[in-house]
């Protein structure tokens, strides 16, 4: 995403409620599907902030723990379809992952819903503006995520 | 008692091994003690309360006692399991170390009592265990005892929190782990934490706060979690070493319940079946992916 788009997003934080949304999304597929969507011109909601990582492989679930933590309020993961990885077999191993984490996550009171996984492809420029136009109104219904960013406050032990 | 104390001899005799790691009276009930005589082998006792997974001795992180010589190590069903797992994740080979089995009817949840096994002093990792009978061990002692008493009170347990609102169980959840003081007693002494460095000691970049605060408690607690799905044997040594008590069995056996439910894998002691996460099927299911 663009820096303008980025300070349209700040710009906008202080008035109504505006999602900030990091997506975390593959080289391969994704993220060429997102350029797509961009030089086709399909409008989208402008909450989004991309992190192109080689593959879905390569997406630790800590990355979606450092973006809440930052203050992220919804996050995205996409990549490749099934069959389509270039590296044959990441977003397989990928899958499992998040699997698993997205239940860690709901057992311990995370909303699962702050987090949108997705395969979109390099051809599927509609498709990724589809994914973040619905999941930033997913996030908005949800509303801030601050309880999270802010647990640095809920600590007796000591900081 | 006199069984294991003899083999113990045998292969320190023999030179099979340089030392036993076992059970013996301790000040405080009963503690690990590593035998490399007759006389301290003599010491060696198997009883309820020896609750201790001495599997984790054989981590490679271990380098003081990899130091020691080969070493055979009296275990549990449940303490096999790791050590099988130590195998199947290419940590250590099968003929590294020699595995003393002991049939098992349940252990006390405090390795300092004296009562019998019964479903108030149980540990709760005991009831509805299948592995009493560790079946890769190199020799197997003792009559078996009749199984634990009771039900899991864990299973009880996570029924509850999985009834709660996702709120109810955030807050719960968060004043657990803002007790944690990330002394990493849980890590140390887990047999399946064998990573060299572990990544909540990385400081560049740092993926994991390591100021004891509620949010880098959480990132390491779900961490750990995640990174335990499809190793963790359910000893609950991490949980026993706490400081603060926080009950992280409760995190662990439902990271193993989803993989069983999701993956079909339940963790054994059998080193040839291949862990679920490293591995994937075609057909998994992806019913939270859009
Ligand atoms: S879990 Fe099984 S093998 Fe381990 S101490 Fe309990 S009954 Fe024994
Ligand atoms: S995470 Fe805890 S219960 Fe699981 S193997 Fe490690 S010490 Fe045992
Ligand atoms: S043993 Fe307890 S206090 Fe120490 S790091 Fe683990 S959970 Fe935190």
């Amino acid at each position: 995403m663009s820096e303008a788009t980025a300070k349209t997003t700040e710009a906008k934080a202080g008035a109504a409620f505006e999602p900030r949304i990091a997506a975390f999304v593959c080289n391969w597929c994704t993220y060429t599907g997102a350029d797509l969507a961009g030089t086709s011109r399909i409008q989208m909601a402008p909450n989004v902030r991309v992190v192109r990582l080689p593959c879905t492989g390569r997406i630790d679930p800590m990355f979606i723990i450092k973006a809440f933590e930052r203050g992220a309020d919804g996050v995205i993961v996409s990549g490749c379809h099934p069959g389509d990885c270039h590296y044959s077999a990441g977003n397989y191993h990928a899958r499992r992952r998040f699997a698993i984490f997205r239940e860690i996550m709901s057992f311990i009171g995370i909303d699962p819903n702050r987090i949108t996984f997705s395969w979109v492809s390099a051809s599927e420029g509609r498709k990724w503006g589809d994914v973040v136009d619905e999941t930033v109104s997913r996030i908005r219904g949800l509303g801030p995520f601050a309880g999270y960013k802010n647990l640095v406050e809920k600590t007796h032990a000591g900081a | 008692m006199q069984e294991l104390r003899e083999l113990a001899k045998k292969l320190l005799a023999e030179g099979a091994v340089k030392v036993v790691v076992g059970y013996a009276e301790g000040r405080q009930g009963v503690r690990p003690i590593f035998a490399a005589t007759p006389e301290d082998a003599d010491k060696l006792i198997f009883d309820p309360r020896c609750v201790q997974n001495l599997a984790t001795y054989l981590s490679p992180r271990r380098a003081h006692v990899a130091a020691l010589g080969k070493l055979a190590v009296v275990v549990k069903g449940c303490d096999a399991m790791a050590a099988a797992g130590m195998i199947r994740e290419a940590q250590r080979k099968r003929d590294d170390f020699v595995l003393i089995g002991v049939r098992c009817g349940g252990v006390l949840a405090d390795p300092r009592a004296s009562a019998a096994v019964t479903e108030a002093t149980v540990a709760a990792r005991c009831p509805g265990c299948e592995v009493r009978e560790p079946k890769i061990v190199d020799h197997l002692l003792g009559p078996l005892p009749p199984a634990p008493p009771g039900a899991s009170a864990l299973d009880a347990r996570i029924a509850e929190l999985d009834a709660m609102t996702p709120e109810e169980r955030f807050a719960f959840w968060t004043s657990e782990l803002a007790k944690c003081v990330r002394c990493n007693a849980c890590r140390e002494i887990c047999p399946m934490c064998f990573c060299v460095r572990c990544v909540c000691d990385k400081s560049q970049p740092q993926w994991i706060e390591s100021s004891p605060h509620a949010r880098g408690n959480l990132a390491w607690h779900m961490t750990r979690a995640l990174h335990q799905a499809g190793r963790c044997v359910g000893c609950g040594e991490c949980e026993r070493a706490c400081p603060v008590g926080i009950p992280l069995s409760l995190l662990n056996r439902k990271v193993a319940r989803v993989v069983a439910e999701r993956f079909d894998y339940v963790v054994s002691d059998d080193p040839e079946k291949p862990a679920p996460i490293g591995t994937y099927r075609l057909e998994d299911d992806q019913e939270f992916i859009r």
